[in-house]
């Protein structure tokens, strides 16, 4: 209904008018940014809070103990041959790279060191996570998101089950054991991959270069990654749910949910990362 | 007099954002009868069925099952009364990943804790119960027909005994001879367990044969209510309309038209 102004003449009326429309205008940018921001802590809100209940999920008994084993193997089982290819490539390319670097200053003997260090301490553990969000993450928001629009998380609460209970505790306890493991796989064969190029194609003495990766290594630098991947494995198995519980809309919202899994979880593990090895940097002795 | 009230709503407001779908709600169901809620698409029936199975939580307003208000309840007292309640799903919603007989018997491997062996025996009563042969427990929900899904789920809302059962939408989607014998096992099963029915529906043949009453629901409020056998002369203009499925009369469908 448009608004009645009093009686002013028109000309009045017409500036009034202009003067609105200006204003609208030259607030849109700010309604915009209104708008991005409170849809933005409703979601931190509603995932804080998808975390807590969680949590007391995962404390709080009943446990469902074969859930967590079919669980883990889908998480971790199931992911051994993607993490293994990833790996072995990585630490071949990663080989490749340091001795070019090396050749530099004529530090080509160092390929060992810096390739069972970037294994074991970053690449292995985020790279491997990566991996796990892109296949986990994705299938987890799929099946619970497809739950959700056909009323069967509806039905399990009918049936006197709790949702998080029985759907996300023990994807989320699975990821956090699984994740460690596939790590410690990824670190063994991403450095075998570094060794094989070594050895076979940059003409390292097989001994000596073990030897080296050996003597280099110390128990932290392992324990750190593994650290690390036990935080990401809750990050993958957290966003799965969250986005899988709070799928709407049919199979177009079920889609929605898988790739927002994988985004989210891919952020969420790189800016992890970054303040763990912060953490772990900074409190390096504690490691070492 | 006694006061027969299994479950009793009052006053129940629900609003998704500025759309107001309960306004003021107000109904009761006795303990032992079936009451059948008809009522177009939009006007409240799911909502309502969902605010007294706690899956959503009325604005304001009172829900009592046997005379416990249940919308203050913490989620560990709501699961207990949970357990004295069977639903049967619009879309059966059978859990996909287990198997029939898992499906039929999961109130009572999870809820009652009882071994999975006794639970498939019990499981394979169940679905002879709606008339489906032992084989059927081994197979998954997805190779069943609609009709055998429904008939799964009906098995699984009577297998823990319950006090109340609800049915959404019973009928919608099978072909009129499965409906009838969806209706007929509705009607069996409920008067063999001796339960409270409460169920929605905008099929008035699966009323009709269901209903020891009938209510009607429009924009939130419950406009009608009567015996079964009232409901072809209600004295109510809307129920008549609704009755019998005409376009004209005094409930206005939004239809753009060119």
């Amino acid at each position: 209904m448009p608004t009645r102004f009093p009686r002013g003449g028109l000309g009045l009326n017409f500036l009034f008018g202009a003067l609105m429309q200006l204003t609208d205008t030259l607030l849109a940018p700010v309604n915009v940014i209104g708008k991005s921001t409170m849809g933005f802590l409703r979601e931190v809100g509603r995932l804080g809070l998808f975390l807590w209940v969680s949590i007391k999920a995962i404390a709080m008994p009943p446990y469902y103990p074969r859930l967590i084993l079919e669980q883990l193997m889908r998480v971790g089982y199931f992911s051994l041959p993607v993490v293994g290819l990833t790996a072995v490539f990585t630490g071949a390319a990663l080989a490749l790279q340091i001795y070019i670097g090396g050749a530099r200053f004529n530090a080509e003997s160092i390929v060992p060191n810096i390739v069972v260090l970037g294994i074991t301490r970053e690449l292995g553990p985020v790279i491997a996570s990566l991996m796990v969000a892109g296949r986990v993450a994705a299938a987890i928001a799929a099946e619970i998101g497809t739950m959700r629009v056909t009323e069967q998380i509806d039905a399990l609460t009918t049936l006197s089950t709790n949702p998080h209970k029985y759907l996300v505790a023990p994807r989320i306890i699975a990821g956090v054991i699984a994740l460690p493991l596939l790590v410690l796989v990824a670190d063994v064969i991403g450095v075998m991959g570094g060794f094989l190029v070594s050895t076979q194609g940059l003409g390292f003495n097989t001994a000596t270069y073990i030897q080296n990766t050996v003597n280099f290594l110390e128990q932290g630098d392992v324990i750190s990654g593994l650290y690390k991947a036990a935080v990401f494995g809750f990050i993958i198995t957290l966003m799965g749910c969250y986005q899988g519980f709070h799928s709407k809309g049919g199979a177009q919202g079920v889609g929605r949910a898988t790739t927002n899994a994988v985004v989210t979880a891919s952020i969420a593990i790189l800016a992890a990362n970054y303040l763990m090895t912060s953490l772990i940097f900074n409190n390096g002795t504690a490691l070492n | 007099m006694t006061d027969n009230t299994k479950i009793e709503l009052k006053g129940v407001h629900k609003a998704f954002g500025n759309k107001r779908v309960l306004n003021g709600l107000d109904l009761k169901i006795e303990a032992g009868k079936s009451l059948v809620v008809i009522g177009g698409s939009g006007t409240g029936k799911s909502v309502m069925l969902k605010s007294i199975l706690g899956l959503l939580k009325p604005d304001s307003g009172s829900i009592t099952v046997d005379g416990h208000e249940t919308t203050t309840m913490s989620a560990r007292e709501m699961e207990k009364v949970m357990g004295t309640f069977g639903m049967l799903f619009q879309g059966a919603a059978l859990f996909d990943s287990l198997m029939v007989w898992e499906n039929v018997a999961f109130a009572l491997t999870q809820g009652k804790r009882i071994k999975r062996a006794e639970a498939r025996e019990l499981a394979i009563e169940n679905l002879r119960k709606v008339g489906l042969a032992p084989e059927v427990g081994d197979l998954k929900p997805a190779e069943l027909s609609g009709g055998m899904q429904k008939r799964v789920g009906l098995a699984r809302a009577i297998a823990s005994h319950p006090e109340v059962i609800f049915f959404d939408e019973p009928t919608t989607g099978l072909d009129p001879i499965m409906a009838d014998v969806i209706n007929d096992l509705i009607v069996e099963r409920v008067q063999d367990l001796g339960a409270t029915a409460l169920s929605i529906t905008h099929d008035m043949a699966s009323a009709r044969k269901i209903a020891d009453e009938i209510a009607m629901i429009y924009k939130g409020q419950i406009i009608w209510r009567g015996p079964a056998s009232d409901i072809d002369h209600s004295g109510n203009a809307m129920v008549d309309q609704f009755v019998a499925g005409r376009a004209e009369g005094p409930i206005q469908m939004e239809v753009l038209k060119d």
